[in-house]
């Protein structure tokens, strides 16, 4: 019987040659992730059970990201990331990407932002490993043929001490995504079109892995949309086999050799779904959850009050040279904000032209709000003066992952999750709008 | 030895995320940092609609209801430890629902902070906040008072000595696979 690439990248960390789903194995981990609002609990639990002095099993493979509550006056969440600095230094932690002068981001040139769009930029994903982190999308990185989960503050704790968890092998179900993209649909659509058929608790403890010629022309940031958001159907984690596009991706960014893992074709599935994606339309997922899906031509009566693009699974540079494609030469109707998830996707808003005009020049033109520093800012809440968050009952279209009550701040808010596409053609209309009403 | 838990119940139906269990504003309380673990638990459940009533009464640090009836996927959403911990600081011992969010089911074992007992019927839409009732974890069963029922739980199996012994750290020192 074959194996699925999820398993045989655990049965390899586990050192054996076969596992099956349910069964428990300890797994060796190749790199933890972990950020400011997890991380300080994470050192807490490690220095608690393993000694005030104790050592990290391995100062190269733990990568520590502030990311989440960087631009507030908030006191504790400033003390958060001090606390993350005075680690890096007593443990020697290699990778530490520290922000100093929170008044100008750009002054540090080490600080990133959103760590699971940080961690690909960096060279820290890579095919065959395992990456365990302190947040849910952390499931992001299946899109580089790896595992990757994401854990709480004392499995996490663990690791640090030892370099291993134990796990239980899930089972995966398999989408396979065939047919050809229409130029109106985005990564967003097709995972908010899977979450809508499975549920929120369609994949709950197993692998979706993500097949098929849709999925394999995709480029490595439509890719991570897929897997970053395996978690909003329960999932365990996301995958997709590696192919030429991963390693051009991969060895622009790190020497570290890799092995590469794929699904045998007499592997077993939990379930096996195929799509034709040329027959799909742009989707939402209503208030107040991300299987609540609905068509975006059938919301055009919904009026919304602000529109967000941003985060991990939406404010990468190619979600945004897809939204200043539907904004280019148009006027914004409603408040729409510009957050970049990282330092780099920052740059690019003022280096990358799409006919002639920087990305940058195209939302300003359009009149959006200033692009932002680059951080989790307002996808989760966070502190009452975090950029971009929800403090009264209105409305808004995003491009974030999540739409629970209350998740953008204030919880009577309603959040529209949907594509750059959809989410841009919402912020010209004022109202919730299929973006083929702007594509030609 | 036999153990049960008793008291009044707060019940909640399906997919209950961790943005309502403990919002993210309140992510800067640091959980291993006492003082902060007893704040995180005054603030548990503070996200849900209001139609559920409050879970702790303002200015108050615990809650009256130690056992919490929930439906489908309780717990899902995010990884944040801050979850369960927020439940179990605020004094909760058990949350009995149909199922659970796989981090935050796993998240309760390794904290030991509270037991995720699963029902075999769905009991959010029977049970009603405030009625009192007892987990017998020898029978595996919960019985309501009010209502003078008894319904059946599945077995917690394995993850019970594990939160009965405070977690998996304290069960992997009280097993003998860590020293110390």
């Amino acid at each position: 019987m074959g194996m699925t690439l999820t398993e045989k990248i655990l049965a390899k960390a586990a050192g054996r040659s076969v596992v099956e789903p349910g069964e428990n194995i300890w797994v060796n981990v190749d790199v933890l992730m972990t950020h400011d609002v997890c991380g300080p609990g994470t050192i807490g639990v490690f220095k608690r059970e393993f000694g005030a002095d104790a050592k990290v099993w391995d100062s190269e493979k733990i990568v520590l990201i502030p990311d989440h509550y960087i631009f507030t006056a908030d006191e504790r969440a400033n003390r958060n990331v001090d606390i993350l600095r005075d680690f890096a230094q007593e443990q020697s932690i290699k990778y530490f990407y520290d922000i100093t002068d929170r008044a100008n981001f750009k002054a540090n040139p080490d600080y990133k932002g959103v760590c699971h769009i940080a961690l690909a930029q960096e060279g820290h994903t890579r095919p065959g490993e395992v990456l365990f982190g302190t947040d849910s999308h952390t499931c992001n990185a299946g899109a580089f043929g790896q595992f990757a989960t994401g854990i709480g503050n004392t499995d996490a704790g663990f690791i640090m001490g030892t370099g291993k968890l134990l796990i239980k092998v899930p089972a995966t179900m398999r989408f396979v995504l065939n047919g050809e993209m229409p130029d109106y649909l985005l990564a967003k659509d097709l995972i908010l079109q899977i979450i809508g058929d499975i549920s929120v608790a369609g994949a709950t403890y197993r692998t979706m892995e993500f097949a098929g010629e849709a999925v394999q022309r995709m480029t490595m940031e439509e890719r991570m949309t897929l897997c970053n958001m395996a978690i909003e159907a329960g999932g365990k984690n996301g995958t997709i086999a590696p192919d030429e596009t991963t390693y051009e991706y991969v060895r622009a960014r790190t020497d570290k050799p890799f092995e590469s893992f794929y699904t045998d074709s007499d592997a077993n599935f939990y379930s096996d779904r195929t799509y034709d994606v040329s027959q799909l339309e742009p989707v939402v997922a209503k208030p107040h959850s991300p299987d609540n899906r609905a068509l975006a031509r059938e919301c055009r009566d919904v009026k919304i009050d602000r529109v967000y693009i941003g985060s991990c699974t939406g404010g990468k540079t190619t979600d945004f040279i897809n939204a200043a494609r539907i904004l280019k030469g148009h006027q914004v109707k409603v408040p729409t904000y510009i957050v970049p998830a990282t330092q780099k996707v920052y740059e690019d808003l003022f280096t990358y032209k799409h006919e002639g005009q920087t990305l940058s020049e195209i939302f300003l033109n359009s009149g959006c709000i200033e692009p932002a520093a680059p951080s989790c800012a307002a996808c989760l809440g966070g502190p009452k003066d975090t950029f971009g968050r929800m403090n009264k009952p209105e409305v808004c279209v995003s491009t974030t992952n999540r739409n629970f009550p209350g998740r953008m701040g204030e919880k009577t808010a309603q959040i529209y999750l949907a594509s750059p596409y959809t989410a841009a053609a919402s912020a010209l209309t004022g109202y919730v709008t299929d973006p083929r009403e702007f594509l030609g | 030895m036999s153990k049960v838990i008793q008291g009044k119940i707060f019940v909640v139906d399906d997919n209950i995320d961790t943005d309502q269990i403990i919002p993210a504003e309140y992510l800067t309380l640091v959980p291993s940092k006492l003082d902060e673990y007893e704040k995180l638990g005054s603030y548990a459940l503070i996200g849900l609609p209001d139609r559920y009533g409050k879970f702790v009464t303002p200015g108050q640090a615990k809650t009256e209801y130690p056992i919490i009836v929930a439906g489908e996927n309780f717990g899902c959403g995010s990884s944040r430890e801050h979850a369960p911990i927020a439940l179990g600081a605020s004094g909760v011992k058990a949350v009995v629902a149909q199922s659970y969010a796989r981090i935050f089911f796993r998240n309760c074992a390794a904290t030991g902070e509270l037991y995720p007992w699963e029902s075999v019927e769905r009991l959010c839409d029977e049970f009603q906040t405030g009625q009192e009732v007892t987990i017998d974890f020898d029978q595996n069963q919960i019985t309501n008072h009010s209502l003078n029922k008894v319904y059946v739980l599945k077995s917690l199996g394995e993850v019970r000595p594990v939160i009965d012994a405070g977690g998996i750290f304290a069960y992997a020192r009280q097993t003998g696979m860590i020293s110390r």
